[in-house]
């Protein structure tokens, strides 16, 4: 995903669960509807549970990026 | 039970289903409500809370392993002015002894986003037609909404567990390889270029990747419930056997109807299930019974 694509980037690498979804979620709450946000998030447990709570939430996750050990998620809000 | 018979003192119908257990006290009584699945109407619950405020002569309740809420130390002289409050407000006192008791069930699909079946819907409907039905031994049921078990249908006489069948399209996959991060099996592996493999050999039908699935690429196929039977803790634990890997939920009721007559007819008196089971023959069980639940 190109850099002016992007609307917001935050990044949750340290964060735990659900800490790290709820900071997600009220970041997605100052953005405007289908404005892209780039979320940073660590593998394992953050990576199960994130997307999924964002779906739940009914925005779109559009992109998955591995990027080194940690992956970048697209969320497109809704 | 009360050791009274004294027919005047309390009324011996009302204590025939069970629900009162005795104490160490000397003419006092636990008193186990039915609350099937857990869920409490908090109304209820309030009501509940001053009629027991009012008959509890030790002042508290005990929340049962089975969900319950047991009022203790109520005078055996206050049964059926206890009864007949409870009634006010449509609480019924639960059962012991040998027969089915009520269901218990996880907190259930509407707002848990693990579930998969509404578990609080079917313990609702099974305590509905099949409450207190007698047997040979005490029949403990119990509902989990998913694969997590938290109503640990393997302990259970008879255990319904919800699960949901994955299917995949190519279409709408976009290979983001969210799904086998979401599989704690290994059931979904990336290959190269992110296309997901299904072992299904290996998948507990959780649901996770279509949870997780930003395309619904992943889909539910269906849902149903696994059957396990024959389980219970105690003094000599046994672990349910699988009996139906797949039944469909209108089948529920059926299925536990057929299991109690075929227990009733090859079980003995203070016998579970489960030792029915090993007596017998868990085949035996299983040729009798499942065949006409079996889906494929």
């Amino acid at each position: 995903m190109s850099e002016n694509e992007i609307d917001e980037k935050i990044d949750l690498r340290g964060v735990l669960c659900p800490i790290n979804f709820v900071k997600t979620k009220l970041k997605l709450e100052t953005m405007e509807s289908d404005q892209i946000l780039e979320v940073t998030l660590d593998d394992g447990e953050p990576m199960r549970n994130v997307p999924r709570s964002v779906k739940e939430d009914g925005h779109k996750i559009v992109k998955v990026e591995k990027s080194g050990d940690d992956f970048k998620i697209y969320i497109k809000k809704s | 039970m009360p050791e009274s018979t004294d027919g005047k003192r309390v009324n011996l119908k009302e204590l025939k289903s069970g629900g009162f257990i005795k104490q160490t006290q000397r003419d006092l009584f636990t008193v186990r409500l039915r609350v099937p699945g857990g869920r409490l109407d908090i109304d209820k619950m309030a009501k509940i809370a001053e009629v027991a405020k009012k008959y509890s002569r030790m002042g508290y309740c005990h929340l049962s392993f089975r969900q319950s809420v047991e009022i203790i130390g109520v005078h055996i002289d206050d049964f059926d002015a206890l009864v007949k409050e409870l009634a006010e407000f449509g609480q019924e006192v639960a059962s012991c002894g040998p027969r089915v008791r009520v269901p218990t069930a996880c907190g259930g699909c509407e707002y848990n986003p693990n579930g998969i079946m509404d578990a609080q819907k079917k313990a609702l409907e099974v305590d509905k037609d099949l409450f207190g039905t007698e047997c040979h031994h005490k029949f403990k049921i119990s509902f989990s909404g998913c694969p997590i078990d938290c109503a640990r249908t393997k302990g259970m006489d008879l255990g319904f567990q919800g699960v949901v069948t994955p299917q995949w399209e190519e279409d709408p996959c976009t290979k983001c390889t969210l799904c086998a991060k979401a599989c704690l099996e290994g059931a979904i592996v990336d290959d190269e270029d992110g296309t997901p493999i299904f072992y299904s050999e290996k998948c507990v039908q959780c649901g996770d990747c279509i949870k997780v699935c930003p395309t619904d690429a992943w889909t539910a196929k269906r849902k149903g419930w696994i059957v396990r039977a024959g389980g219970r803790h105690g003094r000599h634990p046994r672990e349910a056997d699988e009996i139906v890997k797949f039944l469909p939920d209108e089948k529920v009721t059926d299925f536990i109807s057929k299991t109690i007559e075929w227990y009733n007819k090859n079980g003995k008196r203070g016998e579970r299930i489960g030792k029915t089971f090993d007596r017998v023959g868990l085949k035996t069980f299983k040729d009798e019974v499942a065949p006409s639940f079996l889906t494929e």
